[in-house]
């Protein structure tokens, strides 16, 4: 088996994998985390041995460096002198509906990445399963659990 | 409600993959993963296909395109680390317009001769070493090589030279002042001995 060049994939992917991490942790980080997953993808590459879902293959790369971005945060708070309680967001960073994305990055990790992953991508459970390494049962279980969530927290 | 969050989630808003794609393509080149570097290159003679790896120039390819069978070809035979990365080409770039610009004789590159084996490399380092303004023969590259009576054979490594006009095929004519084939069509071949000052007649 061949491996298409890897500008290749790059060029086909980079769309979905930066959608998907700018859903999963906001505009802000979205880009550090997209050269993290993409040299962490280039590194791996020549020993990958199938090439039949490539798109998954990378999800599963971002959707792991976005859970390693969340916990980065969480351990390094941003500084309190740093923050300016009456500043809003820049216009730049904001997604369409900050609220509701703000609500979905404070998900857990797992109902987090289930949750963009269905909706923002219209994967199926099945797919979805794969690239969480879990069961469609539980992929189904947690994109519930992370719609119920939202659904009270956000009105 | 439900419906309504679900189209919502479905909106992220424009995402600038040109930037974050750039500034990759400089990350992965300063980590050393791109095994495989290129670029487009103009010409007189139509857009080419330059490719370095780490050793050197790896392939100049005639476009005509084939650039998408060019790239997978090295991916195969080289490494799928393959990168577009214009910077890194800089250099041969450079040096192929002053060729063509009739300000340069000779190339000043490493080279990676890695596509080539045996007799085929043997011919094809044979001839890179003749100068500008000077022609060969298919029966003194074959001779040169190792092999006097392997002419036709010596014609087919030079037709699947990796590396043409850095390499330069084109110099090879046959005995007696005939053109030959050319890798990129003899039209090519005209063009570059004509520039060169030597399309026999």
């Amino acid at each position: 088996m061949s491996l298409p060049p890897f500008q290749t994939v790059l060029e086909e992917h980079r769309e979905d994998v930066l959608r998907f991490l700018t859903a999963s942790i906001g505009r802000q980080e979205a880009d550090d985390v997209f050269q993290e997953t993409f040299l962490a993808a280039l590194r791996a590459y020549p020993r990958l041995k199938r090439a039949d879902n490539l798109r998954g293959w990378l999800l599963k790369i971002a959707s792991r460096k976005a859970i390693d971005a969340h916990r980065a945060r969480k351990r390094a708070p941003v500084p309190a002198e740093h923050v300016d309680p009456g500043a809003a967001p820049p216009a730049s960073s904001a997604l369409p509906d900050e609220a509701l994305w703000e609500a979905v990055r404070a998900l857990p990790d797992r109902q987090r990445t289930a949750v963009v992953l269905r909706f923002t991508f219209d994967l199926a459970y099945r797919e979805l399963g794969d690239v969480m390494d879990s069961s469609e049962e539980a992929a189904r279980r947690n994109v519930f659990e992370g719609l119920k969530k939202l659904r009270e927290e956000y009105r | 409600m439900t419906a309504d969050l679900e189209r919502l989630l479905r909106d992220v808003g424009p995402v600038d993959a040109d930037a974050a794609q750039e500034r990759f393509v400089r990350r992965a080149v300063d980590d050393g993963l791109a095994d495989v570097a290129y670029a487009p290159v103009d010409s007189p003679v139509g857009e080419l296909m330059a490719a370095v790896t780490r050793r050197g120039l790896v392939r100049l390819a005639y476009e005509d395109g084939r650039g998408d069978a060019v790239l997978s070809d090295l991916a195969a035979r080289v490494s799928p680390r393959v990168i577009e990365a214009p910077a890194r080409l800089d250099d041969v770039r450079r040096q192929l317009d002053e060729y063509f610009a009739g300000r340069r004789h000779a190339f000043d590159l490493a080279i990676d001769w890695e596509l080539t084996h045996g007799f085929t490399r043997r011919v094809l380092q044979s001839t890179a070493r003749i100068p500008f303004g000077e022609l060969g023969t298919y029966r003194s590259v074959a001779t040169r090589a190792g092999n006097a009576a392997a002419v036709r054979a010596a014609g087919n490594a030079l037709g699947a030279n990796p590396m043409p006009i850095v390499v330069p095929c084109h110099r090879i004519v046959r005995t007696g002042g005939a053109l030959g084939g050319y890798t990129g069509g003899v039209q090519r071949k005209e063009f570059l001995l004509t520039l060169e000052g030597t399309l026999p007649r």
